[in-house]
């Protein structure tokens, strides 16, 4: 077995599964005011990603872990090369951890009005971060001879902002379906609302970047070459057409998880299109760093694929029994009882 | 500045940072749990407000731990790409494996006993604590293992321009990760120890929840009592570990110039600023050196003359701050001695000012700990893989100083204003007292 190409798989799966849960705290965190109304709603509101923020940004951790340990020129080179970004991106992560924690540790209106407003530009600097990273990863990096040969403006180029800003309206209509089902009252039903009208933009932005990837980037070639493949898109636009169905029928938390599987499915989309690229060059296609010439050594790899087999299963059942526990939205009393609100 | 020396800097400080709330974690989370433990067996509520009061504080510490500990993961890509790019291989495991076996585990859990008070039974909510205290301290073997790993490489060779594993065991079972480990968790223990003592001291010097705070001295006395005992003898493992595997690190410890058998301790050691051999050495205890580094009078100890200057630490500040890290370690075991007994006899009301003293204690753990890290890291330069990479090879070569200076900036700032808002949350709800 060629644990390389089973690496760039366990690596793709642990960038979209970060992108997938992270994405509804981050969608929370910049769109979340948007369905209060009054404290006690903002409370709830935060709450609701109380127990599973921290545990989702994890797959962060985890990615950037195996990255480094499967593929350290890439790991090397995207942090930095792109350094001035991924600075920004720790900030506003950093800046977004520190906002949920201490926003209710004081009961002082302008206290909390301070934290709420540092989640909300965090998040949404995050959100885009990542959208415009891996929208320059999906379109190939300057990588010359020489290594990186581009700048940091050049990452703000057209393709990575759309990519960016359809970040943003998968996380903004990811984290208000978790709304719609994770907290009472009349909030839900806001959050309800404004998910179904974010879907349009959504769709559009979704669309124009399919286009976009496969007018002008590197990304088609292996849809066209294996056209199953096309399942991976087509599925993330069916996802988003069943989430908007089902919460049309009032039924938000399956909603919810279509809208897990769309941004899923959309990442994937994008991994299965640079393969075997990890960072692809747009300036010549053999400069990039792919499964060939930047992964660990087979010994490193089958390790380390073990410990991932053995051990992600477990956290998978473990996350997923948090949310079971979970399910219900907390009530006042708990919330009051936990000290964090 | 160069990148090199900015990017030092900025590992330092952040680094360093990011270990002012770690080490706290690693043993209040265990001393919650006990209080939850004690609670959940015997349904006593003081043993409840214990375990709220003394969790909320681990859960503020925590925090500021979780999101300084993402920039110490960014930044060996953003800052060390020639590094990672060359070792990430073999360190890059150890740092998968911490995030996949055990940071996972400590922040899901975490989030369950934060909110679960309601949904779990007693036991099961006091159980997700010791999941998150055990998970805390693993995550700390692992970090450990890599640095571990960075003093002394272990189970690699040198293959495709870079260092490939080959023996995973090898470095799993590296006795110098492991006394690292020990030498790093007791003392994070030590200073939780010493933070539940101070705390406890100044609600007891005011009277407040008397009964309460002093269960909690009493707890974190005998915490802080055994862990400064393990934290000694591991220390002194340390030492003939260091000896044995670091001598360029071992002798700027302890300003040694000249290679000579059954070495004395000179007590009083001034070093010159120039970096050349002692002004001044005196007060000498015979064998003692040799004793320290070998467990063996006779032994031969090698000194700075006979290693190479390129080669050489940083002697000053290696040397001071191992000295001024011992001198704190037996302290803390005459200081928390004192407290046991005083606590055991039921005598703390009668002497404020050993309360006093516990209370202005609290930071010189935390003193120690860094002193302890600066010893390990300056002390292992030039070099960072010991003996297999130098730490001027390691660092990224496409950053520039400019982008490294704004960084820097941009850390300082931002941390500078975190440390401030979480001591003046910590103080603020440390002095609140217990739920009535």
């Amino acid at each position: 077995m060629d644990y390389a190409k089973v690496w760039f798989v366990l690596w793709a799966v642990l960038w979209t599964g970060y992108f997938a849960l992270d994405g509804f705290d981050l969608g929370v965190g910049f769109s979340g005011w948007l369905a209060a109304d009054g404290e006690e709603d903002r409370r709830d509101i935060f709450a609701s990603i109380g127990p599973f923020w921290d545990g989702n940004e994890v797959w962060l951790v985890t990615a950037g872990g195996a990255t480094f340990a499967a593929f350290p020129p890439v790991y090397a080179g995207l942090f930095s090369w792109l350094y001035p970004a991924l600075l920004l991106i720790l900030f506003s992560l950093i800046a977004r951890g520190v906002a949920l924690e201490f926003r209710g540790k004081v009961q002082d209106p302008a206290w909390k009005k301070f934290w709420e407003r540092t989640a909300a530009v965090s998040s949404l600097l995050a959100a885009l971060l990542f959208g415009v990273a891996f929208g320059n990863i999906f379109r190939g990096l300057q990588i010359g001879p020489d290594g990186y040969a581009g700048t940091f403006l050049g990452l703000l180029n057209p393709y990575a902002l759309l990519t960016g800003l359809l970040f943003c309206a998968f996380f903004l209509f990811h984290g208000q379906l978790w709304l719609a089902h994770k907290v009472a009252g009349p909030a839900a039903a806001r959050a309800a609302r404004i998910a179904g009208r974010a879907w349009y933009p959504l769709l559009g932005l979704f669309a124009a970047w399919a286009v976009y990837s496969w007018a002008d980037t590197g990304l088609s070639a292996n849809f066209i070459e294996r056209s199953w493949l096309l399942l991976l898109p087509l599925g993330a636009g069916v996802s988003l057409l069943a989430a908007r169905l089902l919460l049309a029928r009032g039924r938000a938390a399956c909603a919810f998880g279509w809208s897990f599987g769309a941004i899923a499915l959309f990442s994937l989309a994008g991994f299965a299109g640079i393969y075997p690229d990890l960072l692809p060059s747009r300036l010549d296609p053999a400069l990039g760093l792919n499964v060939y010439n930047s992964a660990s050594s087979a010994y490193t790899l089958r390790l380390m694929a073990w410990v991932v087999a053995l051990f992600l299963p477990v956290v998978v059942a473990y996350q997923y029994w948090v949310h079971r526990v979970f399910g219900a939205p907390l009530s006042a009393a708990e919330l009051k009882r936990s000290g964090m609100y | 500045m160069d990148t090199l020396a900015l990017s030092r800097l900025q590992f330092a400080v952040t680094a360093m940072f990011h270990f002012l709330f770690v080490p706290l974690t690693l043993g209040l989370g265990w001393l919650t749990a006990w209080f939850e433990t004690r609670y959940a067996l015997t349904g006593d509520e003081g043993y409840l407000k214990m375990t709220r009061f003394w969790g909320k504080l681990f859960l503020i510490n925590f925090a500021l731990g979780v999101v300084t500990g993402l920039t110490m993961e960014f930044q060996f890509g953003m800052n060390w790409a020639e590094y990672s790019k060359y070792v990430g291989d073999i360190f890059g495991a150890p740092l998968a494996i911490e995030a996949t076996v055990a940071f996972f585990l400590e922040s899901t859990f975490i989030g369950v006993w934060v909110f679960g008070w309601e949904r779990l039974s007693r036991r099961a909510h006091a159980a997700a604590m010791w999941i998150v205290a055990f998970a805390t301290n693993m995550s700390a073997l692992w970090i450990l293992l890599a640095n571990g790993w960075m003093q002394r490489p272990v189970g690699y060779i040198l293959r495709n321009n870079r260092a490939e594993m080959v023996d995973f065991w090898a470095l799993v079972t590296n006795p110098y990760g492991w006394l690292e480990f020990f030498h790093t968790v007791f003392a994070g223990w030590v200073i939780a120890g010493f933070f539940v003592m101070g705390v406890s001291a100044w609600h007891l010097l005011r009277k407040n929840q008397e009964d309460l705070f002093r269960k909690s001295f009493g707890a974190g006395a005998v915490f802080a009592l055994a862990s400064s005992l393990l934290v000694f003898v591991v220390g002194d493992m340390s030492g003939v570990n260091a000896a044995k595997h670091q001598p360029a690190k071992f002798a700027a410890m302890e300003s040694v110039w000249e290679t000579r058998s059954a070495a004395p301790m000179a007590l009083l050691t001034v070093p010159r600023l120039s970096g050349e051999g002692n002004a001044v050495e005196t007060l000498k205890i015979p064998y003692m050196l040799s004793l320290l580094a070998f467990h063996d009078p006779h032994a031969e100890v090698k000194g700075l003359n006979d290693i190479a200057p390129q080669d050489r630490p940083p002697v000053l500040p290696v040397f001071l701050s191992f000295r001024a890290m011992v001198g704190l370690g037996m302290l803390f075991i005459l200081l928390s001695g004192l407290a046991v007994w005083l606590w055991y006899k039921e005598r703390l009301d009668q002497y404020p000012l050993f309360l006093k003293v516990m209370l202005f204690a609290i930071p010189l753990p935390y003193i120690a700990i860094q002193l302890g890290w600066i010893v390990t890291e300056m002390g292992r330069q030039p070099w960072a893989v010991y003996g297999l990479m130098r730490t001027a090879d390691a660092v990224s070569k496409t950053v520039t100083p400019g982008q490294v200076w704004l960084s820097l900036g941009g850390f300082f700032v931002f941390y500078s204003a975190l440390a401030l808002v979480d001591v003046w949350l910590l103080a603020r709800y440390a002095k609140k007292g217990m739920e009535q």
